[in-house]
């Protein structure tokens, strides 16, 4: 609250400096001769940056990392040993009393007698570090925008070079806010990095990648029985892969399909209607598409093989038969075709654009001799749209690996390696998900090994997409 | 040569002994033109065919959400006259007292019925209504404790399983064994129907209230206030970074080795999956930064990063769309570099970039799995008070009732699509109304 409001005022501050500084700068050029460098509002902007900016810095600074700052000062001193805080515990520990000073949780119910009375001290001394450090951050913000101004503000004159000024912080904020999406791929790389290096001096990298054994149990605390955990990741690249497949199987033929008959034969009203319609398929979250598959898609396919299984049984294929009287909801097949579904639009509308941009000759061409639209179609235009189709259907293969809703709720948990789309087969993103909901101490090979998962994840979109956009780079440079 | 240029050939006179028509050459020919005009018609109907399927997929989709969730948006309520006992009441320890209870009894009452002596009756009876209605009479009560002896009618939303029935989704065919109530139950609730006790009107409370254990009391709106929270923090940090950059690389930069690398970066950020920024998410902000789990200022941050490159790359194609004249005519008339962007080209450029910032929010209010890294899977019977309070978003919502046992939340689930997608139509349509309404064709 007094971060929001010391916020306000430095915007007042502000406001108030670009006045006066727009002021200064027309008393001073009224009564000279000649033209002044800047116009008023570059000299009043000039001022208020100084003013607001380097405060507004300092402020953003502390909301980001003042509660990290703050959590070091008050674990800095331990609870007493009577309130029997084991050490594994004091994150935790120092985590409710953190939450509670701020009035995030209203108490800890957990803590009694002795370690109540240390719970309540440590917290009465959180909120006073947290009020000191909020009113010195206040302080600090108002003394550099007071010295900014300060700093700025005598510098105006008629040949002040106020626009330049403004206009070189502009393309240095441009540039840093340019940065921001570097950073943003660093980030992703370190933090997979970092975390997946840890998971990796509990488990080591070969068994995580070539192993066939994925058992992430492992034991949470030091007094349990103690169950190894198994992270062989294959099982969950073979599921992964498995439901891949099934969703280009339904996504390529129909995508592409549709998206030829849109370009080559569709007629304007048809174009009118069905391409606002795709636009919507594509739009859906995929939390439906998985509700949908579990819901629905899933007891229909069982409910199919099940009666279809009934049918075989006693017959010539009576093993098939009773096996599909068991098949499950959630085979890999029901997530791989809703997925499909939900890749169908993507793959239609890279491919529609590609098969756009293929010169108008070449189709011209075919026609004057004499070929048909579909001969035109299959010997010219999709000879000459190929790479480009390649890269579509290589960035929904990218998107069907990475696809997390439709996984989560309609394929299952158990980890097998096996090519049967009716069998349960689990996905790596699923695992991401089952490992890191519930708890997240950062300190068991359990949690750490999804960002392991993570990193491989990402290690293969990257690939997949790195060659998807240079074959479209590559076909575009051929066209234009 | 195509098959075309032959019969071309083929008929034109080559000599005097051939008369144009009949010969096996033609036939043949006239065959092969027979089977290509099939391919070409079965090529056609594949086309077709694809697009029917698309279509009715999306048909599908909808038609099965809609059919399920409807039923959510329809809500029974019944009201009960209790004579509050003075006997029963305790003045000094009001909520210790069953107010349950004393409805059920209420409400058998008025079917002519009294409690049996193991209370087994009303039991069941207050399976049937909701809990709300004994907080209502407690809180109606404690506001005027004069109502002591009085006669006090309460109104609020029948139990659940009861709604399932009135909606048709418990039958009184199924075996009395595999439903969740019995015979006796269901003839209650014919019978209370039939008295003009139960009256159905449009479910207010689903879009008013947050979550809650009860399905009936349960809603969206806890929900939908943190997804328009999350989506505050996402357009205030993504759009204008995105902006900028995108203004940065058209406009500013120079085309060098750094700039190539930041086109390649954006593009291969706008291809990772969702779930990779969810474990940034939990490993930069929640673990190094210490911002609070849970909270949409943390899902913001999150889906603003992942709203990023979508944004940077419709700016971009924004920026591009507005021709060379017009910062040619700016620079000659004198302006700066940075005028000319940001007084000229940026304004023509607004539509373009209004409707893909809408568009990336709306992608970003419809993702799940980041959100389900940085923990908003969260349960709360209150409505979300801030940025810094724990609350859930539309889609975590749906997840989170997709995975609950109650029957009563599976069409919760759907009509919780249908707020979602409705919300999603609703910044979609503005999208295009903006960009149909806006766009200049240079």
């Amino acid at each position: 609250m007094l971060i929001l409001m010391v916020l306000l005022a430095l915007a007042a501050l502000s406001a108030g400096a670009y006045a006066m500084g727009r002021r200064k700068a027309r008393q001073a050029t009224a009564g000279a001769a000649g033209r002044p460098h800047s116009l008023p509002g570059y000299h009043g902007a000039y001022v208020a940056l100084w003013t607001g900016l380097p405060a507004a810095i300092l402020l953003f600074a502390f909301v980001a990392f003042g509660g990290r700052i703050e959590y070091a000062l008050i674990s800095a001193d331990p609870p007493p040993a009577s309130a029997g805080i084991t050490a594994e515990r004091m994150a935790t520990y120092y985590g409710d009393v953190q939450s509670v000073a701020n009035g995030q949780s209203t108490s800890a119910v957990v803590y009694e007698g002795a370690a109540k009375t240390a719970f309540d001290a440590a917290v009465a001394h959180a909120r006073s570090t947290d009020t000191l450090a909020r009113l010195l951050a206040a302080a600090a913000a108002l003394v550099l925008a007071i010295g900014g101004f300060l700093l700025a503000f005598p510098k105006l004159s008629k040949d002040f070079r106020a626009r330049n000024r403004v206009e070189g912080l502009t393309s240095a904020v441009l540039i840093v806010c340019s940065v921001v999406a570097v950073m943003t791929t660093l980030g992703i790389v370190m933090s997979l990095l970092y975390e997946s290096l840890r998971f990796f001096q509990a488990v080591s990298p070969l068994s995580f990648l070539f192993g066939t054994d994925w058992d992430p149990q492992i034991a949470m605390r030091t007094d349990q029985v103690m169950t190894h955990g198994a992270f062989g990741a294959i099982p969950l690249f073979a599921g992964t892969f498995l439901i891949m497949i099934i969703a280009m199987a339904v996504a390529a033929p129909v995508g592409l399909y549709s998206a030829i008959y849109l370009a080559e034969y569709a007629g304007r009203t048809t174009r009118a209607v069905v391409k606002p319609a795709l636009e919507i398929l594509a739009g859906v979250p995929t939390v439906v598409y998985g509700f949908f598959a579990a819901l629905t898609v899933g007891p229909l396919f069982r409910s199919g093989f099940n009666a279809l299984g009934a049918q075989l049984v006693g017959g010539p294929l009576n093993d098939l038969g009773l096996y599909l009287g068991q098949v499950q909801n959630q085979m890999a097949l029901v997530a791989g075709a809703v997925m499909g579904i939900m890749l169908i639009p993507f793959v239609s509308s890279l491919s529609d654009d590609i098969i756009n941009a293929v010169p108008q000759a070449l189709r011209d061409g075919s026609y004057a001799m004499g070929a048909t639209k579909s001969e035109t179609i299959k010997r010219v235009i999709l000879p000459a749209a190929l790479p480009g189709v390649v890269a579509a259907l290589l960035l929904a293969m990218s998107r069907a690996i990475g696809e997390t809703m439709i996984v989560t709720l309609a394929a299952g948990l158990q980890a097998k390696l096996t090519a049967n789309p009716l069998d349960t087969v689990t996905t790596v993103t699923v695992q991401i998900v089952t490992l890191l909901t519930g708890d997240t101490e950062f300190d068991n090979p359990k949690t750490l090994a999804a960002f392991g998962l993570g990193l491989t994840l990402f290690a293969i979109t990257l690939v997949l997409n790195i060659i998807a956009l240079r074959i479209v780079q590559k076909y575009r440079e051929q066209y234009d | 040569m195509t098959d075309a240029a032959l019969i071309a050939g083929a008929t034109q006179p080559s000599g005097p002994g051939h008369a144009s028509g009949s010969t096996p050459k033609t036939l043949a020919a006239a065959k092969r033109l027979k089977a290509r005009h099939a391919a070409e018609f079965r090529f056609r109907l594949y086309g077709r065919t694809a697009i029917i399927v698309a279509l009715s997929f999306l048909v599908i989709l909808l038609g099965r959400i809609v059919s399920q969730g409807w039923s959510t948006f329809v809500q029974n309520r019944i009201s009960v006259a209790v004579y509050v006992d003075p006997a029963k009441v305790d003045a000094r320890a009001l909520n210790g007292v069953n107010w349950d209870y004393m409805i059920s009894t209420a409400a058998l009452a008025k079917l002519g019925l009294t409690d049996d002596d193991v209370g087994e009756r009303s039991g069941k009876m207050s399976a049937l209504l909701s809990p709300a209605l004994g907080y209502d009479l407690l809180k109606k009560i404690k506001a005027d404790p004069s109502l002591i002896g009085k006669t006090v009618t309460v109104d609020g939303p029948i139990g659940a399983d009861a709604g399932l029935y009135y909606k048709g989704l418990i039958k009184r065919s199924t075996a009395e064994g595999d439903r969740r109530l019995d015979d006796a139950q269901l003839g209650w609730l014919d019978q209370l129907k039939a008295k003009g006790q139960v009256t159905s009107k449009f479910n207010t409370d689903f879009l008013t209230h947050a979550d809650s254990t009860q399905p009936e009391q349960a809603g969206v709106a806890g929900a939908a206030i943190g997804s328009a929270l999350t989506l505050i923090v996402v357009g205030l940090l993504a759009i204008p970074i995105g902006v900028l950059t995108a203004v940065y690389l058209e406009e500013f930069a120079p085309k060098n080795r750094w700039t190539d690398l930041l086109e390649v970066n954006i593009n291969n950020l706008a291809a990772v999956p969702s779930i990779i920024y969810g474990l940034l998410g939990l490993a930069l902000f929640i673990n190094m930064m210490g911002v609070p789990r849970s909270t949409p200022l943390v899902g913001g941050l999150v889906l603003a990063l992942m709203a990023l490159p979508t944004v940077i790359i419709a700016t971009r194609s924004a920026l591009k769309a507005v021709p060379p004249s017009i910062r040619e005519a700016a620079l000659g008339v004198g302006a700066s570099r940075t005028q000319t962007v940001f007084h000229h080209v940026l304004p023509m450029a607004r539509p373009g970039i209004m409707t893909g910032a809408i568009l990336a929010l709306s992608h970003a209010m419809g993702e799940t799995a980041p959100g389900l890294m940085v923990g908003m899977v969260f349960f709360s019977s209150d409505l979300p008070r801030g940025f810094l309070s724990a609350a859930t978003v539309l889609p975590v919502q749906v997840f989170i009732w997709e995975n609950a046992s109650e029957r009563a939340f599976l069409s919760m689930t759907a009509a919780c699509i249908m707020v979602l997608l409705a919300f999603m139509i609703l910044m979609n349509g503005t999208a295009i109304y903006l960009r149909s309404r806006y766009e200049r064709r240079w």
